[in-house]
């Protein structure tokens, strides 16, 4: 019984906190550009998510008569699947975890590599050249990010000496992660922002240049679950950041270690609105350069430097 | 790598900065005494109509929107039959304002004409007609000069001089 509701606590704040999170960012995007943002919804205008849920609902939910119709419906949800998937290692509390896994890390890191299917075949089925061009640069973005996303986690296990993410998390009970970790920290914050293809890095998307990108043909319901898988994204990245580097659900006795994990995670999302409200779309070039020149270099220095000091105080 | 960082240093410090936005049906914008809004025909002091149906204005209209038709009184004094504006095409660039001769044609600040049927944007004369003066107070063109109306005496015009005497010739 108790599992029941590990389980249906784990897929439901993660998804309320991923439409949530629709409402947040355009409030604080509009925060950050000295506008109000949507405020007529209800108080605050909270239930815009709401209003925009009901509309997605009511939009047709159009098929391309020119797509590959099968590949075309089962891309978003391949999106939503994997990114739900990972939550399931990732510890919201002592004890509030689906399952313990001694390779989090790697299940985690193989499910996101699983979620560029998502966008590589809904570009594919779309049978359009803008999304075809959107699913050519999210593949190629993502499997260069994927690399050192990997690379720069491992100082974090190497010092936590495990895979999992709940002993990662009782290894930070003397200090978080991210004082030792600071340089693997940046760079697997920049790695998770290409990852989930957020602004400074939505160059998949790109409604300047491709028109919205991989997910230009889909409406309705499809679109909306790829629009959620965003913010579900984000929120995944967030969480694993949180868990990772931030000490996950450790915090202050005067409060749950369920609401320290929820407050760290949010802070780390309010970061991530802010880099989009702040930080121009560098060209792709640019973006698959400092990856592969800077980046990486970065987290391989990272990892040496940190298994030498392991090495020398052991 | 500073730039960035600062970029996103000085874009978080506006949450401190006030908001532009102004809550429109609740607050109400401040617009300037010579915002172009709202297109009306105006009267002079002696209530009587200033437009002449010179025609000006509706050659000026960049999108045509302006119809009239003109016709005379008894008197000889020219007015529009009847006065068309369909605010559907206006663009509310003031042409027809600048176009006026006699003052007659003005844009006020007034934008709130949304309507839920096309066909009540078109404005009739009755519509567009007010009884003030708009904002030139005083003005009446046919005291100014042109022929007699029933307002001014030949040559007695605020802008011409009285007639000279063909038959005279001292200077």
């Amino acid at each position: 019984m108790k599992f029941v509701f590990i389980i249906l606590g784990v897929l439901l704040i993660p998804l309320s906190i991923a439409a949530g999170l629709i409402w947040v960012e355009r409030r604080l995007l509009s925060v950050w550009q000295d506008r109000l943002g949507p405020n007529r919804v209800g108080p605050f205008g909270l239930f815009q998510v709401i209003a925009d849920t009901i509309k997605l609902f009511f939009k047709e939910d159009w098929v391309p008569p020119f797509s590959d119709r099968p590949v075309f419906v089962m891309a978003p949800g391949i999106l939503m699947i994997t990114i739900l998937l990972t939550f399931s290692v990732i510890p919201f509390g002592p004890g509030f975890l689906v399952f313990d896994s001694n390779i989090g890390i790697l299940f985690f890191l193989g499910n996101s590599s699983l979620g560029v299917y998502s966008i590589v075949l809904g570009g594919w089925a779309s049978n359009n050249k803008y999304s075809l061009i959107g699913a050519m640069r999210a593949s190629a973005q993502m499997l260069t990010y994927e690399v050192f996303m990997g690379l720069s986690l491992m100082g974090v296990v190497m010092m936590a000496d495990s895979f999992s993410f709940n002993s990662i998390v009782l290894a930070q009970k003397h200090g978080w992660f991210i004082f030792p970790q600071f340089v693997g920290f940046i760079v697997f914050f920049i790695a998770g922002l290409a990852e989930t293809h957020r602004l400074p890095f939505d160059i998949p998307e790109a409604e300047g240049e491709l028109g919205a990108g991989y997910h230009s043909e889909y409406s309705g319901m499809k679109f909306g679950m790829f629009f959620v898988g965003e913010y579900l994204g984000i929120t995944l990245i967030s969480a694993i950041m949180a868990t990772l580097f931030f000490g996950g659900w450790l915090g202050p006795a005067f409060l749950p270690p369920v609401f320290w994990f929820l407050f760290k995670t949010m802070v780390l999302i309010c970061v991530f609105i802010l880099l989009r409200a702040s930080l121009p779309r560098p060209r792709y070039d640019q973006l698959m350069e400092f990856g592969w020149k800077i980046l990486l270099p970065l987290a391989l220095l990272n990892l040496l430097i940190t298994g030498a000091v392991l090495i020398f105080f052991k | 790598m500073f730039s960035i960082l600062r970029t996103i240093w000085l874009t978080f410090l506006h949450i401190f900065h006030k908001t532009e936005t102004i809550e429109y049906p609740e607050v109400k914008p401040y617009l300037p005494p010579r915002y172009r809004g709202r297109i009306v025909l105006t009267r002079d002091a002696d209530h009587n109509e200033r437009c002449v149906a010179c025609n000006l204005c509706a050659a000026a209209c960049p999108v045509d929107c302006i119809s009239l038709q003109a016709t005379e009184d008894e008197t000889g004094r020219r007015y529009p039959e009847f006065f068309r504006i369909n605010f559907s095409r206006c663009i509310f660039c003031g042409f027809c304002e600048e176009a006026c001769p006699t003052y007659a044609i003005q844009l006020i600040p007034d934008f709130e004409m949304a309507e839920y049927d096309r066909q009540n944007m078109v404005y009739e004369k009755e519509h567009l007609l007010i009884d003030g003066e708009g904002k030139y107070h005083g003005y009446n063109f046919h005291k100014e000069a042109g022929v007699d109306m029933g307002v001014k005496g030949k040559g007695e015009g605020k802008n011409e001089e009285t007639p000279v005497d063909v038959k005279d010739l001292m200077p």
